[in-house]
């Protein structure tokens, strides 16, 4: 999405093909970079400093391809679409930022949508806090935060209260309380219960439901009402911040005339062999559709995304069967202890792509002048345990784009 | 639970797995007083890594009569005693194209004169009940096997015990032997830190894999080798019987039926060790191929876990071919090694084990001049209530049936309510004990689908948290502890849709969650400003939680 978003920017005419039904897992958060070496679980506060480390110790890893400029502005970008499609994101500083998870741990962020980001200042400061809780909100205990944080954070306590309206239902999901609070009335009655709670705290934090489409307003609502700053708490996939997320970029880039394909997946992709143009046959559409491009990004993700598949002889980029970088055998693909400080090696395999962000063939040349590969697909990278998925993905996608860009200018017009 | 420095008893059992509850069980119908204590948890050892095969016997009637005849007679007991814990699913053997001619010719008498049933079923019969048998089959045979559950069994085994006055010592470990001339005085043993003296007149060892190293402990040693089989969990059912290869008994002949997926395997490798036993790619590799000689729909089959359990085999200290050892039992006296009040009793099978409990129940009775029978052979065991949620699509049944409002499903693959968790969670802290979600995982199905714990490990720790039974940081480990205990059996299945789920998984606890990170980031280590030489947060950092 974000290749389609600034492709766009750039003028250039872009179909985007496949659904963003992964962002549904999406937490809301950016993650840049948070932890370098992974093996060391080293924390940092910098982001760039970060990155700059990385750039000298992995100078495969696909960020250490793109120039600090280029992030930064890869994400000051992406971040100013999602904010013109309503969904508002705390400034971008130049540190990471602290957030609270559903189990009581503590993440690593850079980007924080603004509904969160008063709770990533109580994390630091600490002041009296109190968190709310929703009897029926199956995957969430606002218990379960305070105990694990325990005597880290002396004034944070919890209490809970009933959805109004929802007394009578047994398991609240979060999709529905996030709706429900977009209406005045059951906010106002929710705020009424919430008030005589607060005591002394200086903050509130409630499980993230405080509206979908009109998140903003719900939160500022919130706000007004309770006179302390109010944070969302990120809560289990498939979470409301996901989904505000996905609405605001599927938003975002049809706002600025990408023409998508939800539906649609690659069935074959093949090439002019004097690299003018590439053709897409897609499926998932009645009747079928032909797609001619000069410029292909492939930016399918990896297992859980279907840009990966794997059997138990190895594993194969799924469109082309592009080669993929992974271990010997399948042995070494997982470590035996899930939480291996390590990682996977598996998780680091993908396509292998030269200076121009295009994947290699098997021939160690890329696969063709057109094609592109960006994003968690690519190789020598673990984002779950660097904490870098969205960096990745967005500054990626700049850089390729700009590759993109210049191959068409090179080609004739854009 | 609360126990003085020293404990008696008349009977000291040690192991919890199905010999050893089966053994609590007889004793206490005999009115004698008894103590097992297990180190772990009920049938932590071979007796929770297995098929589930309740055996007719057949698969032995060639190389090991007794066995195929003690099978035979122990399955139809347990088929009337412990009903709850079985479905009489029957059984197949099917030969395909290329097995052994012979064996299959001799086959049938050799049943006959086992006294095992064994009726010829034309293969396209056969094909037509069992759809994804290979359409090369060229005999099939029809015998009584059936499908055990064998947690149910052992946890319904105790309890029954237990309500006879037996008493349950988990996370106890024996540590020493006091000898006194020809008698044990006294075993020493650690629960929870604490160093307790257990005096009992009689200790029977039914520590299974383990039974080698507490002789030694004894100074009574004897001779055993250890072998690793590794088991195969599908994510669909294939049959609804249990299908046995027709040939001298090899690796991946048994495919078992459990619910809403299939177990199939086994290997056979020679193991030094008992610690980490973990399946690999190769054992994974390997019975797929074999098993799809007979059920080709295994060759593209998602699986959702593989396990490996250790067998004792009794009698040699090293071996070549492990299949050949006898999968008899042995019940050991000790008395030419010097002690008149020690018993062990090891090997075997799963199907034997109130057999082999009987059999070392009669011995410990003797020589405490105890005349009574032993009952379990008639005697029916009693179902219990908190133990029932371990048997497939209970937990869905029971939730179609009827629920309480405020019970809700907290494992949506297997559909098991919070009710069921509250069950299992009190009837252990009723007992003293203080149950982590590991023990939870063992009573139920949480975790048992094809989403490994991913989604319910969260919520049952947020159900447990609500409920008040989780405080402090307790939650985070045991959620640690619990996938731990899960990616055991994941890792060797990875590919396909279940790669895909893995790395879901992954991306949730570890990318949101940061669970490998320890709950170090909330501290106030110092964050980076500018790169260093030496790393800061090093093992030292991630010593406490």
């Amino acid at each position: 999405m974000a290749a389609a978003l600034f492709a766009a920017e750039r003028g250039l005419s872009c179909i985007q093909i496949g659904n963003s039904g992964g962002l549904l897992f999406a937490s809301g958060l950016l993650d840049l970079l948070g932890v370098h070496p992974v093996a060391e679980g080293r924390l940092w506060r910098s982001p760039y400093e970060g990155l700059a480390a990385l750039a000298r110790d992995e100078p495969d890893h696909p960020l250490a391809r793109v120039d600090a400029a280029s992030v930064r502005n890869a994400l000051e970008t992406f971040v100013a679409a999602l904010g013109s499609a309503g969904l508002a994101y705390a400034p971008l500083a130049d540190r990471n930022r602290k957030v609270l998870t559903p189990i009581g741990t503590v993440k690593t962020t850079f980007g924080v949508p603004r509904s969160m980001v008063a709770g990533s200042y109580a994390l630091e400061a600490r002041p009296p806090c109190l968190l709310v809780d929703f009897r029926g909100l199956r995957e969430f205990s606002a218990a379960q935060i305070v105990a694990t944080l325990g005597d880290r954070w002396p004034g944070l306590r919890h209490q809970q209260i009933e959805f109004p309206g929802y007394e009578a239902v047994p398991e609240l999901y979060a999709a529905h309380l996030a709706r429900a609070l977009e209406s005045a009335e059951t906010r106002g009655r929710t705020i009424a219960l919430v008030k005589p709670l607060l005591g002394d705290a200086r903050v509130v934090g409630f499980p993230a439901v405080l509206g979908l489409a009109r998140a903003g307003a719900v939160h500022a609502a919130f706000e007004a009402a309770l006179r302390i700053p109010v944070f969302e708490i990120p809560t289990m996939p498939t979470s409301v911040p996901g989904l505000r997320l996905q609405g605001a970029l599927e938003s975002a880039v049809s706002a600025r005339g990408v023409q998508r394909r939800q539906q649609a997946r690659v069935r074959a992709l093949s090439f002019e062999a004097d690299g003018g143009s590439a053709t897409l046959e897609l499926v998932g559409i009645p009747g079928g559709e032909r797609v001619l491009a000069r410029a292909v990004v492939l930016a399918t993700g990896r297992f859980s995304g279907r840009g990966l598949t794997a059997d138990r002889g190895g594993a194969c980029e799924s469109i082309l069967g592009l080669p993929v970088v992974q271990p010997d055998s399948r042995e070494a693909w997982h470590q035996r202890d899930f939480l291996d400080p390590a990682g996977h090696a598996i998780n680091r395999a993908g396509l292998s792509i030269d200076e121009n962000w295009r994947p290699l063939g098997a021939n160690g040349k890329p696969a063709w002048p057109g094609l592109y590969a960006v994003g968690s697909i690519l190789a020598h990278q673990d984002w779950m345990r660097a904490k870098c998925g969205s960096g990745l993905s967005i500054a990626t996608a700049w850089a390729a784009v700009d590759q993109v860009a210049r191959q068409l200018r090179g080609n004739g017009a854009g | 639970m609360d126990f003085p420095g020293k404990i008696e008893t008349q009977v000291l059992i040690i192991g919890g797995g199905a010999t050893g509850t089966a053994l609590a069980r007889d004793l206490a119908l005999r009115g004698v007083d008894c103590i097992l204590v297990e180190k772990n948890d009920i049938n932590a050892g071979a007796s929770g890594r297995n098929h589930g095969l309740l055996h007719s016997g057949a698969r032995y009637v060639a190389g090991d009569r007794e066995t195929a005849m003690e099978c035979s007679g122990e399955g139809a007991i347990l088929k009337r005693v412990a009903a709850q814990t079985i479905q009489d699913t029957g059984g197949y053997f099917v030969a395909v194209q290329g097995d052994d001619e012979r064996y299959i010719a001799d086959f049938p008498s050799l049943c006959a004169q086992a006294g095992i049933a064994a009726r010829a079923v034309d293969p396209a019969a056969a094909r037509a009940l069992e759809p994804e048998l290979s359409d090369r089959a060229i005999a099939v045979f029809e015998v009584p096997d059936a499908s055990i559950d064998p947690f149910r069994l052992s946890l319904e085994t105790m309890a029954h015990a237990r309500s006879l006055g037996a008493r349950l010592m988990r996370r106890t470990r024996v540590v020493g032997f006091e000898r006194e001339g020809r008698r044990i005085r006294a075993v020493q043993v650690q629960c929870g830190g604490e160093e307790l003296r257990v005096e009992a007149a009689q200790v029977v060892n039914a520590a299974g894999a383990w039974a080698r190293e507490l002789t030694l402990l004894a100074g009574t040693p004897i001779e055993m080798s250890y072998s690793k089989g590794t088991l195969l969990v599908t994510h669909t059912r294939l049959a609804q019987r249990v299908l046995n290869r027709l040939r001298p008994p090899a690796d991946a002949d048994i495919l078992m039926p459990g619910g809403t997926v299939s177990i199939v395997g086994t290997t056979s490798t020679p193991v030094n060790t008992l610690d980490d036993v973990q399946p690999t790619t190769a054992d994974v590799d390997l019975i797929v191929a074999e098993a799809a000689r007979m059920l080709p729909a295994l060759e593209t089959m998602r699986y959702i876990r593989a396990f490996a359990g250790v067998r004792p085999l009794v009698g040699s200290a090293g071996f070549v071919d492990g299949r050949a050892i006898s999968r008899g039992y042995a019940l050991f006296d000790h008395e030419d090694q010097g002690l008149d009040n020690f018993a062990t009793i090891t090997g075997g099978k799963l199907t034997t084990c109130r057999l082999m409990a009987e059999r070392a129940a009669d011995l410990v009775c003797r020589r405490l001049g105890v005349t009574r029978p032993c009952l379990t052979a008639t005697m029916p065991l009693p179902v219990a209530a908190e133990c029932a949620w371990t048997e497939p699509g209970r937990s869905p049944r029971e939730w179609m049936r009827s629920h309480a409002r405020d019970d809700t499903l907290l494992c949506e693959c297997e559909l098991v309510p919070g009710r069921a968790v509250d069950a299992i969670y009190d009837a252990l802290r009723a007992a003293g004990d203080t149950p982590t979600l590991t023990d939870i995982g063992l009573r139920s199905r949480v975790g048992k689908g094809a989403c490994q714990g991913a989604f319910c490990a969260p919520r049952a720790v947020a159900h447990l948290y609500k409920r008040g039974d989780f405080q402090a940081r307790r939650g985070l480990a045991e959620i640690i502890d619990f996938f731990g205990e899960r990616w055991r059996g994941q890792r060797a299945v990875l590919w396909g849709e279940q790669l895909a789920q893995a790395e879901l998984t992954e991306a949730l606890h570890c990318g949101t969650f940061g669970e490998e990170l320890r709950g170090e980031e909330l501290r106030d280590v110092r964050m980076d400003d500018a790169p260093r030489a030496a790393p800061n947060a090093g093992p030292a950092g991630k010593a406490s939680r």
